[in-house]
């Protein structure tokens, strides 16, 4: 077991690679009530075309699978987990993303017992026909759920002009037609490609002693046997840099009219020290310009044309990035062409020394808050490990940016056919 | 046991309650304003956020405090308003990273409370006004606020629950205020009810993170000053309960896809009541996890709906069960949400659902006491029922609980109001 500390932030973490390939971190916070435990497999809605694990012939699974596979692991021939979770007294859930599915827990007692039964449910599935029938009118509501969200709409509509062919332009739950071609077969074939120990993360946080954690969770894992894996042949469509479609208009019954301008940030892939100067310049200047103290946001608000509503979003992953400028408004054409107008005056700009230190140390407060939760430190210690950064090393990172770093990145940062458009009007 | 230290004092007409706690990484600095909630002044406290967000004297835009916050290494400052029973409560929470953790600064804390103080007490006024600029663009904010509520389906189906279940009653009140009231109102009417706040009022200020709490103490008696004591305070008044009646059904149509059904309980316990903890153990084993029998009846066994569960209105003596279903199932949905109740107030509940329902009714408690934000709204609970029970002595309670205290407790539930939000024609 490797022990790392941190000593600025007051952390250690452990980790062992273990025999079947699992990562496993350790992160005490002994000052707290609980633990938090996630177990997290590096495949999500993206993930529709491979080659099954021991076959030779990449296929293309129905849209909406991995959420469809991360509710069905709850239930097992005998009984649901969430009830064995229940009994000792702690709180389960699971998540689909793009890019991975996660299945956690939290807890105050009975800790041992609570990641037993996480490793275990995860590894041992159970798919019959009947209970994928089932399964198929509660998504079915969850997806009507989102139907009547606007502002869900309106995230996917910005990816879809975004993106042409990578399939974050897809809903990661699927659609209602796209669902009820899933078979318990196909669930068996992406459960036993991506839910291999190799492509797996365990990650726990909380009150609980490192040593005998890790004693618990090897035992647990060397009782298992998996197949040999081979690394993972996904298919990931090759992506254009310019946007799929300039502008995506949608009618629901709202009340105001949404907009966003989306910014197509990244189609390749990104690793290491290029990801994480991307990650932390992207999201670092799309504040300066249009937070509460960015000249953008004053502009903006003085000329009466974005609301309480307006907000920003900027997100990098492994193959895809975007960020995105949105809000409520009465004048959709003209909020749009005030915002790309902004956008396109940004090569010319310039940010000066004192406004970069200020950035950067906004950044590091947002780095310190976020570290209070332990949900948060699990989720992006994952997300960033994927992509070979350290989380807990992103304060030395801001430190060491130069405000040169950051006027180059401003240069290239706008394109015009990198912009997208989503409308959600009222119709 | 868990143990939060809380030390409550009393200067220049405030009560402070420090609560030092090494969980944290950042240390939170929460004001409350308590009023009886009420109809003549519930638009008021709804604008009062948005124009005092809008910068104090100090800094006289929301550019130049937001620079000052992010100067802080981004603190983060919200205000909002919220009902708990008939008081009505405005929070200014202030978030600030512990210097502790970031090399050679030692003076951020006092610098945000500084701050903060200037936010509440040192306002951008002009003369006996408000700027009126700022005034009437944030009252267009508060109105575009209050006609978007309806495009949140969840939250619009319980506001309409609330209306036509306590019509009547002071708690019937919109926290985000009425539209017909905005046009008359002058920034100079906001002016006064602010300054009439502040002196009748009841002020709570938690400071709350890894604190000494001397050191802190000379920072907040030496800044926040209120002129003189509260000088009358106003009684919050309790709403009489309606003699028992039919239940009520409404049924609203609107452009949607899914239909919200949302059922109102009167449970006649309040948060003080000795028999609350029961109600909170019987809420628990309704529909407040996901092994409760709103879930496993509702959404496993009958593939109804993606969420199905029930919630408490602690300090109004509320139950609400709620959940997203087809149009075409809303009188089977019912049924089977109903026979929950029905089921419960008939004893049907196993010495298992009991001891399960309690151990992650703690879990959850515990798990609030590991953040921030749940440490201080769990002290302020006691302010609101004015009383005095420590977290551990929640606890306790919950852990005291039997079988038939909740069957008792089912007792004096009463079915109120049914509303449905569906689709045209209910199809």
């Amino acid at each position: 077991m490797n022990k790392k500390g941190y000593h600025q932030i007051e952390e250690t973490l452990f980790h062992e690679k273990l025999n079947n390939g699992l990562d496993v971190y350790l992160l005490p916070r002994p000052q707290m009530s609980k633990t938090y435990a996630i177990f997290s497999t590096n495949y999500g809605s993206i993930d529709r075309t491979f080659i099954p694990i021991g076959e030779t012939e990449e296929i293309t699974v129905p849209d909406g699978i991995a959420h469809f596979l991360e509710h069905k692991l709850f239930e097992k021939e005998d009984r649901d987990v969430f009830a064995d979770f229940g009994k000792q007294g702690a709180s389960a859930n699971a998540y689909t993303s793009f890019t991975k599915t996660a299945y956690l827990f939290s807890a105050t007692s009975n800790v041992e017992e609570n990641v037993k039964t996480l490793l275990d449910f995860v590894q041992d599935p159970y798919f019959s026909e009947q209970s994928v029938e089932k399964e198929k009118g509660i998504i079915g509501q969850e997806i009507k759920m989102y139907d009547d969200q606007p502002d869900w709409q309106s995230f996917m509509g910005t990816l879809k002009s975004l993106f042409k062919d990578t399939p974050v332009n897809i809903d990661i739950a699927g659609t209602i037609e796209s669902i009820s071609e899933i078979t318990k077969d196909d669930l068996y074939t992406c459960y036993n490609t991506f839910y291999h120990p190799e492509n797996m993360t365990f990650f726990i946080a909380g009150n609980f002693d490192p040593d005998s954690m890790m004693s618990l969770i090897n035992e647990n894992q060397n009782n298992k046997e998996f197949a040999k894996l081979e690394e993972i042949k996904r298919y990931y469509p090759t992506e254009p840099m310019e946007v799929a479609e300039k502008e995506i208009i949608q009618n629901m019954p709202v009340s105001v009219a949404k907009c966003t301008v989306g910014i197509k940030e990244s189609h390749d892939e990104l690793k290491g020290e290029k990801f994480v100067k991307k990650d932390l310049l992207q999201d670092m200047i799309i504040t300066y310009f249009f937070s509460k103290s960015g000249q953008f946001y004053e502009q903006l608000y003085e000329e009466n044309i974005i609301d309480s509503s307006f907000y920003f979003e900027t997100n990098l992953d492994k193959n895809y990035g975007y960020s995105i400028i949105g809000g409520n408004t009465d004048n959709p054409d003209q909020f749009i062409d005030k915002i790309k107008e902004l956008l396109l005056s940004t090569s010319s700009h310039e940010i000066s020394e004192e406004d970069f230190e200020r950035m950067k140390r906004k950044k590091i407060g947002q780095l310190l808050r976020s570290m209070n939760s332990l949900e948060n430190i699990a989720s992006k210690f994952i997300h960033y490990n994927t992509v070979a950064v350290d989380y807990f090393e992103l304060i030395p990172t801001i430190q060491s940016l130069t405000v040169d770093d950051a006027n180059q990145f401003l240069k290239e940062w706008i394109t015009d056919d990198r912009l997208g458009v989503s409308k959600i009007v009222a119709g | 046991m868990v143990t939060i230290k809380e030390e409550v004092k009393k200067y220049n007409g405030l009560n402070v309650h420090f609560v030092p706690n090494e969980k944290f990484k950042t240390v939170h600095i929460v004001v409350k304003f308590r009023a009886p909630l009420s109809r003549e002044t519930i638009t008021k406290r709804a604008l009062l956020p948005y124009v005092l967000q809008q910068g104090p004297n100090k800094y006289p835009s929301r550019k130049e405090l937001q620079i000052a916050l992010d100067n802080l290494y981004g603190a983060v400052l919200s205000i909002d308003g919220g009902k708990k029973g008939n008081s009505h409560i405005l929070s200014f929470r202030l978030e600030v990273a512990n210097e502790k953790f970031i090399p050679n600064e030692s003076n951020i804390i006092e610098e945000a409370v500084g701050l903060l103080n200037e936010v509440i007490f040192h306002p951008n006024i002009d003369g006996n006004s408000f700027q009126e600029q700022v005034f009437n663009r944030e009252k267009e904010t508060l109105r575009q606020k209050i006609k978007s509520i309806v495009d949140d389906k969840m939250k619009y189906a319980n506001m309409r629950l609330i209306d036509e279940m306590c019509e009547g009653e002071i708690y019937q009140t919109h926290v985000s205020g009425y539209e017909e009231d905005l046009s008359s109102l002058t920034a100079q009417d906001l002016y006064q009810y602010y300054k009439d706040l502040l002196e009748n009022d009841q002020i709570d200020i938690y400071v709350l993170g890894d604190i000494e709490v001397n050191k802190m103490e000379q920072v907040i008696s030496s800044t926040f000053k209120r002129e003189g004591n509260q000088k009358t305070e106003k009684k919050v008044e309790t709403d009489k309960s309606p003699s028992s009646k039919e239940v009520k059904e409404v049924i609203e149509e609107q452009n949607v896809q899914q239909a919200k059904l949302h059922i109102g309980y009167r449970t006649n316990i309040l948060f003080q009541d000795s028999k609350y903890p029961a109600l909170q153990v019987f809420n628990g084993v309704l529909g407040g996890f996901p092994g409760s029998k709103l879930f496993i009846n509702v959404r496993e066994k009958n593939s109804l709906a993606y969420y199905a569960s029930s919630r408490l209105e602690s300090h109004k003596g509320l139950l609400l069960v709620f959940s997203g279903i087809a149009p075409k199932d809303y009188q089977k949905a019912r049924d089977i949400m109903e026979e929950q109740m029905t089921a419960m107030k008939d004893g049907d509940i196993t010495n298992d659902e009991l001891k399960e329902t309690k151990d992650l009714i703690v879990n959850s408690l515990l798990e609030t006491l590991d953040h921030p934000q749940g440490i201080i709204e769990m002290l302020y609970q006691q302010v609101i029922a004015d009383t005095r029970i420590s977290p551990d002595q929640l606890i306790e309670n919950i852990q005291k609980v039997t079988l038939e205290e909740v069957i008792e407790v089912g007792k004096s539930i009463e079915e109120d109001t049914v509303y449905l939000l569906t689709s045209k024609g209910g199809e």
